[in-house]
């Protein structure tokens, strides 16, 4: 596999890990002594009702907001001394699902991939070219390369996303609730791409509302409320009811359904 | 298959471009003929006289209709391509120049450099300042934690443009007659008093400018995704976006501090290269610069030829440029617009 020879993190190992991380937008305090590590090879799923914090999380891990408390260091050296471009080809972010301005085609999205790879000319090489077809292939949306991004269905879109962060070569990939607008089938394929993704070595972060989806695809969970973290670890043994109770303010019971395990209300 | 006809596309329009050079070389008010026309150019650009041609021609080509062919090309050329780099920077379809109060604010340093000789004595750099000012306080105004929403810009930047558009009026209330004509001369927009300096200082300024946007296309296109999307794939918006409004208006600014104001080509053009080209920046740069170039050379001369007396160019390509934008409202309101 391409991605195998870039990464930098062996399987298992922590590649980003947040210390005491909190951050106020002014007086507002929306997170506070958060910490947690990203392991290489691994799914990390990010649980928390609205406004608990995790696009505020999701920002600082990215690089978009300077932590106001606390340290966030991708691999020994501190975020904050990576440049943009060293920095993007360590760290991919996958959107929400958007129209951009101006109809790009797929491949063209997928292209904006290749921008931390890129030499001083606006061209490709042809090691970019591989990456791109690669990317596409790995999302199955080969055939879809000429058409116009704006005009796919929503689920084809975020693989989209999907693929321009994998063109990107990054070890660690940020997913923002990739499949809150999809249907049951593209949900699916948006969580075995990222399960492959972290088999072939990857760090991967979804942020994401159900927590079936996090029980049944993630390794590990982050629970954030209020700007707090929960509880961290397995999710297989994080997951209780206790914590999904605390959580939501609700009653919440886990029932066994042949080998899976449901949370429902 | 793609690359091969956006190649065909830009082959067809240099040929288009050449083609266009013609018309307007050889039509006028004084009737030439195309053979004496090319032996007088040729007698200049390899310094042997040509004791057939007269003094008159000689004026009239020489002096009066190349330099004015340059300065349309020039102008076409820095309007389109500034209008798409405005584009891809604010990731909205609908800015330009004018749009954005550039043009307004160059027209008021180029007004105030009329009026006050001692206190500006740079028209094109008063100009250029101007410009730049227009067009961050029109975007400082509505951009607010890295988002600039499409019809907010548009809206401050008519806001901005009226103001400026204002202190030209000022400008034109304190000025003396020989000061009013020049003044009025930039609000209507034209290319009648082309001469040799003015098109060799566009060419100097313009032609390099314009290479350094192509060379920021790639920019412009990850730009164009949005401020959180461009940080993720490397690059640092606020430092790309500073530097390609700095060199597009740069351009806009030394095209109307010669030629005037003229409306609707920096936004008619970069949506013709699209049509063409699709959104790649790197194609729609240069395209857009040739369409612009043969727009405002094809306009230019339909100015000077159609009646006895000159029509003003920002007219002509407003007459045509609003129909046109209309157009493509109606039929590709939805892929371009989102509308």
């Amino acid at each position: 596999m391409v991605c195998d020879t870039h990464l930098p993190f062996q399987r298992g190992q922590t590649a980003m890990s947040i210390r005491n991380l909190s951050f106020a937008y002014g007086a507002k305090e929306v997170l506070r002594d958060v910490s947690l590590e990203i392991t290489a090879g691994s799914l990390c799923g990010l649980l928390g009702p609205n406004g608990s914090g995790k696009t505020t999380l999701f920002k600082c891990c990215l690089g978009f907001l300077k932590p106001g408390g606390g340290e966030i260091r991708l691999g020994d050296a501190l975020l904050s001394s990576y440049s943009h471009k060293h920095l993007a080809s360590h760290v991919a972010y996958v959107p929400q699902d958007h129209q951009p301005a101006f109809p790009y085609l797929v491949r063209e999205m997928v292209e904006m991939g290749r921008t931390p790879h890129r030499g001083a000319m606006p061209v490709l090489s042809r090691r970019d070219h591989k990456a791109v077809d690669h990317a596409l292939e790995r999302v199955g949306l080969r055939q879809l390369a000429g058409e116009s991004y704006n005009q796919l269905s929503g689920g084809q879109r975020q693989l989209v996303l999907v693929a321009r962060a994998l063109a990107q070569e990054a070890s660690l990939m940020f997913m923002d609730e990739p499949t809150s607008s999809l249907d049951f089938s593209n949900q699916l394929i948006v969580w075995e791409t990222a399960r492959a993704m972290a088999a072939e070595g990857l760090g991967v972060v979804i942020c994401c509302h159900d927590p079936n989806h996090i029980l049944w695809f993630c390794d590990n969970v982050a629970a954030l409320k209020e700007g707090r973290l929960l509880a961290v670890g397995h999710v297989g043994s994080t997951m209780t009811r206790e914590l999904l109770g605390e959580l939501y303010n609700r009653h919440i019971y886990t029932g066994q359904l042949g080998a899976r395990t449901f949370i429902y209300p | 298959m793609i690359f091969k006809r956006k190649l065909f596309s830009s082959v067809a329009l240099l040929l288009l471009l050449v083609a266009a050079l013609f018309p307007a070389l050889l039509s006028g008010a004084y009737e030439i003929e195309a053979g004496r026309v090319f032996a007088l150019i040729w007698s200049k650009l390899s310094g042997v006289p040509n004791p057939e041609i007269a003094r008159a021609e000689e004026v009239i080509i020489w002096q009066i209709r190349l330099p004015r062919l340059i300065l349309a090309v020039m102008a076409g050329l820095a309007l389109a391509v500034s209008g798409a780099a405005y584009q891809g920077c604010f990731r909205n379809p609908l800015v330009e120049p004018y749009i954005l109060g550039a043009s307004s604010g160059a027209a008021c340093g180029a007004a105030l450099a009329i009026v006050f000789p001692h206190i500006f004595p740079q028209g094109q750099l008063t100009a250029f300042v101007f410009a730049l000012a227009a067009v961050f306080l029109s975007y400082s105004l509505v951009a607010s934690r890295g988002r600039i929403p499409p019809l907010a810009l548009v809206l401050s930047g008519i806001i901005v443009g009226a103001l400026f558009s204002a202190m030209v009026g000022i400008m034109k209330y304190v000025a003396v007659d020989t000061q009013l004509r020049e003044i009025t001369f930039w609000m209507m927009g034209g290319l009648h008093y082309a001469t040799w300096g003015d098109a060799t200082l566009n060419m100097i300024v313009i032609v390099p400018v314009s290479l350094l946007l192509w060379y920021f296309s790639w920019h412009l296109n990850v730009l164009s995704l949005g401020d959180e999307e461009a940080r993720s794939l490397g690059i640092n918006p606020v430092v790309s976006r500073f530097l390609v409004i700095v060199a597009a208006t740069l351009i806009a600014a030394v095209c109307v501090s010669t030629c005037g104001i003229i409306a609707w080509v920096g936004l008619m053009m970069p949506h013709a290269a699209r049509l063409l080209f699709g959104p790649d920046h790197r194609w729609v740069i240069p395209g857009a610069a040739v369409l612009g170039a043969i727009y405002l050379l094809l306009c230019d001369t339909i100015a000077r030829t159609l009646t006895p007396a000159e029509i003003p160019l920002g007219i002509v390509t407003s007459i045509i440029g609003a129909p046109y934008l209309l157009w493509l409202l109606r039929s590709k309101g939805r892929s371009l617009y989102g509308l």
